[in-house]
Order: structure tokens, then C-alpha cells, then sequence
């Protein structure tokens, strides 16, 4: 692209947003628009060099500074703006796909009709986005924990929960401050101060057993939430350890779900990964659930603890 | 330069907006101030040629025609219904979800266009509803090769790649009619008739090596009429049939199992005994060893001595 094809678009789009929004703060305008302060003086300085041939007074486009606050006039010709494009209607599109597939965060319906109102008007590139890019309802979380919880964020109101941990696999209540509610690889998490721990905690939400929210005002400090905002899915302490399993190659999958540090080829189709663990209890759980088809080959205590809990398991069957 | 070079197509879109009927390319260049800059003839085309196609790259329906009567030479002008994007009135849940659609794209590729696309809709007076701060669908939704089969799809146009499937050792090019792109269960496929095969197929965008490339003529790719692209995804992982394995668990353990349980029945002794839906015994297998000792699969027999073996193959291990 070169810089015209790049600065036309976003003039063409600055015009009837300006008519739309008369008297903004530049300082808005510019962060609306992705662009520094002083680039959208240079554009508003270009805007008032452009109008109808003649480029009389009376043709030019009219910018109007109140203190910080622009105006626009006198553009009826770009006042509308461009039809989407084809990529922008993708990128719209598709992100409406992937706020649809967790219900209980919006209504699907809701998703559907905006989709189909922007069909009819996005024009035929961007139009068609909607058939080709589908999605299917998918998600395994119940759309009524996911509801409540987006309620409860929205509102700011403490959640009681019900919330089940697989690695210790038992059922735990707790009361938790909802501060951040968001989807990824198709699940639904909330990440809030949860009072069981006196700590920030990530929940999926698919493991919640039952919800309810109280009638007790969020209340967490500012650096809380800002962490809670900042967080990684999964951010790996200094004091996690490392475990090194070996994979064969029917459960190469491993590296795609699992935040693996490192990745090796095996040479024979399977893989040898390495990540990082807090939980011990977790990782036996999973080293059982690979059995015969991949296993811990490090830390050697590990892979030995796995192999007694196979041998008591074993005894169970041949009872 | 490129300050001027933007004022002159700013100036070029508003008069052939503006004008109803065509404006020949000699009149463009009387009128239209920075085409004075041309020295030639020559130069004046050249840059004409680049400033049209630059409209065209942007989507500005540019029409081309000619007077009607003595004129014969070709002019040019924007139909307005064409360019404009038209209003649209959201009500406020589907405000909503345009509002959180904004925010699921973490990387530019599609960040970008997504915002993008946002002014416009809020330059046609829709208002674009405030959301929570933390709510935020889809975080870190990779868009890898999205743009690139989209377009593809979109051009009709065939589509090559490399592709390592699950369970593939090594990565093999790929050569596809694509038909869509399916989002199901947080990943992105690609459906399409899978050229060498000769048969439909489904491809994880994820599992894409590089960038894939469009391969032939526009148009060369017909979409089968019906075809039901969600359905054709979802069977492609999900084997049919549903089984019902009997697994016995240890009261108040196997949490997770007890989730997918259709029926529970007291076991005595401190144990449950759970009817857990069980489409192949490996699936039933890998879902149960986790749990050790506290779940153990009475029935089917197959899917009992398959979680054996693996046990077995797991302790004798070197």
C-alpha cells in the first residue's frame, strides 16, 4: 500500500464521522481514528483544501475550531461514508461469529439480526461475508452461568460460585469479584478476586456447578482490577516446574492445547514437549489421561508417582 | 508528496461524486488542482492511471461512460448509491454486539478493518453502546490465515497450502475449491472440495503452514447448491452413533464425568455407578485414565480393556 491508499480511506471515513459528531475533542477524534493528535491536525488542514472545482470559499470544505473542538461543514459530497470493504466486512463478520458462539454473553438473536442488517447494507463484498463465514453454536459452557456472570460484571456485583478444580477434582465455594469476562479457543473464562484465596483467579466457566450473584458491590482496588485487565490466561510463575512428556504421534494434539515452552520433534511422528506446571496433582491427571501414548520423562519422580497411581488403578480392574 | 497526492484524490472523489454526468479525463486535469503538476501528456496519464486504480483498490465504484450525442470521448463520474454505505438503525442489543465485536480482534490484520469499519457504521448515526471493561470475547482470536482463504473464497478462486493434520508426521500441500469458513467449538475451518482427493474436506486454519495462495482464474470455484458447511465440520470430528459406557466412580470424585453422566445410580460401598455417553472406547479411555483409581469402567468390555492396556502399556514402560 502506498501512503495515499492508506490516508484517502481514512479522510473519506473522517468526514461524515465529523458531520456525525460535531464539536469532539481532537484529542477524541485522534484516538477514535487511531492516529496521533498532530496527524489529525495535518489531516484537518488537507480536509480544508479540498472541495468542489472553483475551490472557492463557497466550495471548500469548512473546518471550525471552538478551543480543542472541530467542526466540519460544507462536505455534502463525501458526507456519507464508504460502503464497507470486503475486508472490513470480513473482519466484522467474523468477529460477530466468535461473540456468538458463547451464548449468554449476548443474545444470539441479537448477533443474527445485526449481522443480517449489515448484509443488506454492507454492499455485495463485504455483504456476502455472512454465507461464507459461518459459525456453529459449540460451546460447552451452560449459557445461564455465562449470562449471570456477564450480568453480575456489567453490574458489578460479587458471584457466589460453586466451582469445580479437576486437578484436585473436588467442588469448592467461593465467593468471587467478576473483573474480566472473556472467551478464548472457544471457552469462556472470568477472571476476578476470588475471597477463597485472597488472590486473583482465572475460572472457566464451563466448570462453574452452580451461580448466584449477591447483592454485594464489587470491591477491589484500582492496581486489582488493572491486573486483573492485564492477565495472561495463563501466567506462569517463577516457582512452577518443568515436565518433559514424550508424545506419540496420535496425541500430537497435546501442542496445540497445551501452552507447551517448548516443542521437539521426535523423529518418528511424535513430539517430546515441554511445560510449565503449578499444579502436581494436574499434571498426574494428565499424564494418566495420556497413558499408553505418551508419558513424563522428566522429572523422574514424577513419571514415577504417575506409574504408582497406573499400578494401584491397574489392581482395581483385576479385582 | 503523499499530502498532496491524498488532497488531489480527495478533490477527484468529491467532483465525480458531485457530477452527474461523465467528466473526461482532459476535463479532470483543467480542474482538479494538483494535475497541473504534469509536465506532459504523458505524465498526466501515468498519474491518472495510478489514481484510478487506487479508487478501485479502495472499493470506489468508479463508473466509466460517455456523453450521450457528440461526444465520443470515455469520462468518468461515482454513483453515489453506490459508494455510500446506507443506514442502518441497531437496536440496542445489537449495538451490543457490534460494540464486543470491536474487541475481538487482538491482532491488526483484522483489528484494523474492524475499527475501521466501526467509524463508518457510527459516521451513519448508529450508536455504538458502551460495554463493561472487562468484557472482552475471543481474546487472542489468531487470525492466521482468515484474510488469505477468505478472499479466495470470496474470488472463487482455488487455494493451495501446506497442512499437517492431527495425526499427519509430516506436512503435505493441500490444493482446494473453497466453499467456507466454518468457527466451530473456538477454531476456525476451512471447508471445500479437496482437489487431489476428489472429495469434501475439512482444514483447521490453525494447521495451515504459511500463507495460502490463491491459485487460477476468479470464478472457477461453484459453491454446491445446500451445501451445509457447520454440519459438514461437525461430522468430520464427531462420530456418530451414541454408546453408553457404565463407569463406577468413587462418591463425590470424577467430578468432570459425572457432568456428562445421563444417569447415576448408587454403587454401594461408597461408590456411583454413572451412565457416561461413549462414542468410541479410545474417547471413553482418555477421558476416564485421568481419574485413576477413583473411576473404573465396567461396561462396554471394549472400552474396559482398552483403558487396561493402555495402563499396561504405561507401567511397562522403560
Amino acid at each position: 500500500m502506498t501512503g495515499a491508499t492508506d490516508h484517502l480511506p481514512r479522510l473519506l471515513a473522517l468526514v461524515p464521522w465529523l458531520l456525525a459528531h460535531p464539536g469532539t475533542p481532537v484529542s477524541d477524534v485522534a484516538r477514535e481514528f487511531g492516529v496521533s493528535e498532530e496527524q489529525l491536525r495535518a489531516d484537518l488542514n488537507l480536509l480544508w483544501m479540498c472541495g468542489l472545482p472553483g475551490y472557492g470559499p463557497g466550495d471548500l470544505i469548512d473546518v471550525t475550531w471552538k478551543g480543542d473542538r472541530v467542526t466540519l461543514s460544507n462536505a455534502d459530497e463525501i458526507a456519507r461514508p464508504l460502503r464497507l470493504t470486503a475486508e472490513e466486512g470480513l473482519a466484522l463478520v467474523a468477529a460477530l461469529r466468535i461473540v456468538s458462539e458463547e451464548p449468554g454473553i449476548v443474545e444470539r438473536t441479537a448477533i443474527d439480526r445485526a449481522l443480517a442488517k449489515l448484509e443488506a447494507a454492507a454492499g455485495a463484498a463485504a455483504g456476502t461475508a455472512t454465507e461464507r463465514v459461518v459459525s456453529a453454536p459449540s460451546s460447552d459452557s451452560d449459557a445461564r452461568v455465562v449470562a449471570t456472570a456477564t450480568g453480575a460484571l456489567a453490574r458489578g456485583k460479587r458471584l457466589k460460585m460453586l466451582y469445580w478444580v479437576p486437578a484436585r477434582d473436588e467442588a469448592t465455594d467461593r465467593e468471587v469479584d467478576p473483573l474480566r469476562l472473556f472467551t478464548t479457543d472457544g471457552r469462556a473464562y472470568l477472571a476476578g478476586w476470588c475471597y477463597l484465596v485472597d488472590d486473583l483467579r482465572t475460572f472457566r466457566l464451563d466448570r462453574v456447578l452452580e451461580i448466584s450473584v449477591l447483592d454485594t458491590a464489587v470491591d477491589v482496588t484500582d492496581e486489582t482490577r488493572r491486573r486483573a485487565l492485564g492477565a495472561g490466561l495463563l501466567t506462569p510463575a517463577a516457582d512452577d516446574r518443568l515436565v518433559t512428556f514424550s508424545l506419540d504421534p496420535s496425541v500430537r494434539w497435546f501442542a496445540d492445547y497445551y501452552p507447551c515452552e517448548a516443542v521437539t520433534e521426535r523423529g518418528d511422528g511424535g513430539l517430546i514437549v515441554r511445560l510449565r506446571v503449578t499444579d502436581d496433582a494436574w499434571v498426574r491427571r494428565l499424564a494418566l489421561g495420556l497413558a499408553g501414548r505418551g508419558r513424563v520423562i522428566d522429572p523422574p519422580e514424577l513419571a514415577d508417582e504417575v506409574r504408582d497411581v497406573a499400578i494401584a488403578t491397574l489392581s482395581a480392574y483385576r479385582r | 508528496m503523499a499530502a498532496e497526492r491524498t488532497e488531489r484524490l480527495v478533490n477527484l472523489v468529491i467532483c465525480l461524486l458531485h457530477t452527474r454526468s461523465f467528466i473526461t479525463a482532459e476535463r479532470l486535469r483543467e480542474i482538479i488542482p494538483g494535475y497541473s503538476d504534469a509536465r506532459s501528456d504523458d505524465a498526466f496519464k501515468r498519474m491518472f492511471e495510478r489514481d484510478k486504480e487506487d479508487l478501485r483498490d479502495l472499493g470506489i465504484p468508479l463508473e466509466t461512460g460517455t456523453m450521450t450525442g457528440w461526444e465520443d470521448e470515455i469520462g468518468y463520474r461515482i454513483a453515489r448509491n453506490d459508494y455510500a454505505l446506507p443506514d442502518i438503525t441497531f437496536e440496542p442489543d445489537e449495538a451490543a454486539a457490534v460494540a464486543l465485536a470491536a474487541r475481538v480482534w487482538s491482532s491488526a490484520a483484522l483489528g484494523g478493518p474492524v475499527t475501521r469499519a466501526l467509524r463508518k457504521l457510527e459516521a451513519t448515526g448508529v450508536e455504538i453502546t458502551p460495554m463493561p471493561e472487562g468484557l472482552q470475547p475471543g481474546v487472542g482470536a489468531i487470525s492466521g490465515a482468515l484474510p488469505a482463504v477468505d478472499e479466495a473464497t470470496r474470488a472463487g478462486r482455488r487455494v493451495s497450502f501446506d497442512y499437517r493434520g492431527a495425526s499427519d508426521s509430516e506436512a503435505s500441500r493441500r490444493l482446494v475449491e473453497p466453499w467456507g469458513v466454518v468457527r466451530w467449538h473456538g477454531r476456525w475451518y476451512l471447508v471445500g472440495h479437496d482437489v487431489d482427493r476428489d472429495a469434501p474436506r475439512v482444514f483447521r486454519l490453525s494447521r495451515m503452514m504459511g500463507d495460502p495462495k490463491a491459485e487460477g482464474p476468479p470464478g472457477a470455484v461453484v459453491v454446491p447448491e445446500g451445501v451445509d458447511l457447520p454440519a459438514l465440520v461437525s461430522e468430520s470430528d464427531v462420530p456418530g452413533n451414541e454408546v453408553f459406557a457404565r463407569v463406577k466412580v468413587r462418591r463425590d470424585r470424577a467430578i468432570g464425568l459425572r457432568r456428562q453422566a445421563v444417569d447415576v445410580a448408587d454403587g454401594g460401598d461408597g461408590w456411583d455407578v454413572l451412565s457416561v455417553p461413549a462414542p468410541d472406547a479410545q474417547r471413553l479411555a482418555d477421558q476416564v485414565l485421568g481419574y485413576g483409581p477413583d473411576a473404573i469402567v465396567e461396561a462396554p468390555a471394549e472400552a474396559r480393556e482398552a483403558v487396561v492396556r493402555r495402563l499396561e502399556t504405561l507401567v511397562d514402560a522403560p
